[in-house]
């Protein structure tokens, strides 16, 4: 393993700068765009829920691998020449969107229903209530559940492999295959996931916990 | 339009079915076979058994937080150092199972803690030893509240044996790739077919789990 | 409870096994058993070959068989150790699995367009080379690229697959060029059309089998490498290593190994089987 590290260690550390970067880009617009959906879902207008419904479905129940490889293949032929890190990391972004709205949402149901019709009453209009009042409520119920999106993301973020993303998972089969040695690579390569998941993992147990008191 | 007719020609259809039923053998039995682990794995890490219970945690832990294709490779590549040698359908099923074991032990193991404590207190009263308050009363509560947690995880499960194409494993995403890299003209209808087979598993999969909370609650 | 927490125990101890393995990732051989006489025993050869390289070994839809120059070859060896019964069992492999899989025993031997180089020797024993193969590029009809030179400017993006000596090649004939490695040939097919590189690069036979699919698409720049493609069989395995490389010789000999050339590369555009006849 010494080998593994001292031998490859830029290609490492490339990885794990692809790695990080494609979830801290897909965490950023998968929660913009999950928010989103979550309150069209939420909307008392039935053609935005069914919207909302459809988008969240769609992504949810379509392997993510299957929407990075489309974003890769299908998308420049017809639409737009992008890469493989940007279609990995758009695919990305489009199936935690969809998770990330259901967090959202079961945030917002949870807020108590009087909330938001006192905002209204004391002259709020819808948004200014979902905005002001609702919203920040509902973000705080969802931390523990989603720092556990973003550690979904990162080992998710594994399928740029798949499209040439030159993220951790692309430089482990590299390195594999350069190496020889499979199994110690590999290795390596985990030791760097964990070392981003595990800590991020105990510190939302650790909020979850506090967050329960 | 063309190419979707001829995309569609008996011969392929019947190709992707072999990989979908393969990929529905891995899902069915890794759901079997996590549920039960799983489960035994959370309620281990609750009841705390001095040492065990936190051999158990770290195991689940580090499992819990590597990407499942790292799972994969470890039980196709590197279980065989240790004389044992999986074939390629096994050792996904191995990984799914290993890795989805590791998820659901947290599911589990947070659905007992959210079920009140009063509730084992209230079931050891009534003389039930604490093995039986467990397994009786406070176990069969936290999987109930968790239903829809852990359908989601197993719906993930489905999604995830697509990842097992790197090891060529004959599956539905395997067999669509071989068919659209022998004719380029295919790619489009082989990504909508595939699309709307997962889909509809999925799918149908998540409509259940809400019957069946709707039932339960 | 007693009963649980044994099975808890077999449970956590297996976890713990598992994770000791991958901790010492130990590598010495798995058996020092003979694997020729396994094979002698079962009947069967177990080989690795690709399943997405067209020529060489690619995959029958119709009938769920891999079909190729490599498998036909493996097929004829077969029969010369075991005799006219003896079964080729074929695993499909990726240049990225093929030697993991050979060292841990899942497969005897590997036969998937394999390029005999030191580094790989290092690892696995080659039989005597079955294949002339070269490097070359696969571009589209009308690309500015010509030759290998073509390549090496910064920016340009060429794609190879994972695990393919024709990658590390590229590095040095193209150092400025970023390379792009997919899984499997049908991706980096698959990745090139959609214009994700602006050339594939690997063995001319696996490029011309992937012009054969392809009509827009064309082989250019020459052979800039010399890759004899070998069998890869596992270290300490010389009575099967012989037996391959006597049975090399007698197809050879005897013009199996010209027929089966034939077959698949008589009619190829811009591959000469005659020159590459033994």
């Amino acid at each position: 393993m010494g080998y593994i590290i001292s031998h490859y260690w830029n290609e490492l550390v490339q990885g794990l700068g692809y790695t990080l970067l494609a979830s801290v880009i897909a965490l950023f617009f998968s929660t913009i765009i999950g928010t989103m959906f979550a309150i069209f879902e939420v909307l008392p207008n039935r053609l935005m829920r069914v919207i909302g419904r459809v988008y969240i479905e769609i992504f949810r129940n379509i392997p993510l691998l299957v929407i990075a490889m489309f974003f890769y293949v299908i998308v420049p032929l017809y639409i737009a020449k992008i890469d493989g890190f940007t279609a990995g990391t758009i695919g990305l972004t489009l199936y935690t969107s969809s998770f990330i709205a259901e967090t959202v949402r079961a945030g917002i149901q949870s807020v108590d229903l009087g909330q938001m019709e006192g905002a209204r009453a004391n002259g709020m209009t819808y948004w200014q209530a979902m905005s002001k009042i609702v919203l920040p409520q509902a973000f705080k119920i969802i931390i523990p559940p989603m720092g556990n999106q973003f550690i979904n993301l990162v080992k998710n973020s594994s399928v740029l492999a798949f499209v040439a993303g030159f993220d951790l998972m692309y430089q482990a089969n590299s390195i594999a295959s350069l190496s020889l040695d499979t199994i110690n690579s590999y290795m390596v390569v985990g030791l760097f996931y964990l070392v981003i998941t595990l800590p991020l993992s105990y510190y939302m147990r650790h909020l979850e916990k506090r967050l329960a008191n | 339009m063309q190419n979707f007719i001829e995309a569609y020609s008996w011969v392929n259809i019947r190709f992707l079915l072999e990989g979908l039923w393969i990929t529905v053998e891995v899902s069915v039995v890794s759901i079997i076979a996590s549920f039960i682990i799983g489960s035994l794995l959370g309620v281990l890490r609750y009841v705390k058994i001095k040492y065990l219970s936190a051999v158990v945690g770290f195991i689940v832990d580090i499992i819990r937080n590597l990407p499942l294709i790292l799972i994969i490779f470890f039980t196709y590549f590197g279980l065989p150092h240790l004389g044992f040698k999986p074939g390629i359908l096994f050792a996904t099923i191995l990984a799914m199972t290993i890795f989805e074991s590791a998820m659901l032990a947290e599911i589990v193991r947070s659905g007992i803690m959210a079920v009140d404590e009063g509730q084992m207190e209230g079931a050891r009263a009534n003389g039930l030893s604490y093995v039986q308050a467990l397994w009786h009363v406070v176990f069969p509560q936290a999987i109930k509240k968790t239903i829809p947690t852990i359908v989601s995880q197993f719906i993930s499960l489905i999604k995830d044996t697509s990842l097992a194409t790197i090891i060529v494993l004959p599956e539905l995403l395997n067999h669509a790739q071989i068919i659209y890299g022998q004719n380029s003209a295919y790619i489009i209808p082989m990504f909508v077919i595939i699309a709307v087979m997962y889909f509809i598993i999925c799918y149908a999969l998540s409509v259940l789990s809400r019957v069946l909370d709707r039932k339960l609650a | 409870m007693k009963k649980l927490t044994r099975m808890l125990a077999a449970l956590v101890g297996f976890g713990c096994l598992a994770l000791s393995l991958t901790a010492c990732g130990s590598r010495e051989s798995l058996s020092k058993q003979d694997v020729l006489t396994n094979d002698r025993a079962s009947n069967t050869i177990t080989w690795g070959v690709k399943a997405e390289t067209k020529l060489f070994g690619l995959m029958d839809v119709k009938d769920n068989q891999v079909k190729g120059f490599d498998v036909d070859i493996a097929k004829a060896i077969t029969k010369k150790i075991l005799g006219k019964n003896g079964q080729a069992k074929f695993v499909q492999v990726t240049s990225q699995t093929r030697i993991p899989l050979l060292k841990n025993g899942n497969i005897d031997a590997i036969i998937a367009t394999m390029t005999i180089t030191p580094e790989r020797a290092k690892q696995v024993d080659f039989s005597d080379s079955y294949f002339d193969a070269g490097q070359s590029l696969l571009v589209k009809k009308g690309s500015p690229v010509k030759s290998v030179k073509d390549l090496n400017k910064p920016g340009v993006k060429v794609l190879g697959v994972t695990g393919a000596n024709s990658v590390a090649n590229i590095k040095k004939f193209a150092p400025k060029a970023k390379v792009l490695e997919l899984s499997d040939y049908a991706q980096a097919m698959t990745a090139l059309k959609s214009g994700q590189g602006a050339a594939l690069t690997t063995d001319n036979g696996i490029l011309y089998g992937m012009a054969v699919q392809n009509p827009g698409y064309t082989v250019v720049g020459g052979a800039f490498t010399k890759e004899p493609y070998g069998i890869a069989i596992n270290k300490g395995q010389q009575p099967l290593k012989d037996e391959v490389n006597k049975a090399l010789e007698e197809i050879q000999a005897d013009g199996t190994y010209n027929r089966i050339l034939k077959k698949w590369f008589g009619n190829v555009a811009g591959f000469d089987y005659k020159e590459a006849a033994r």
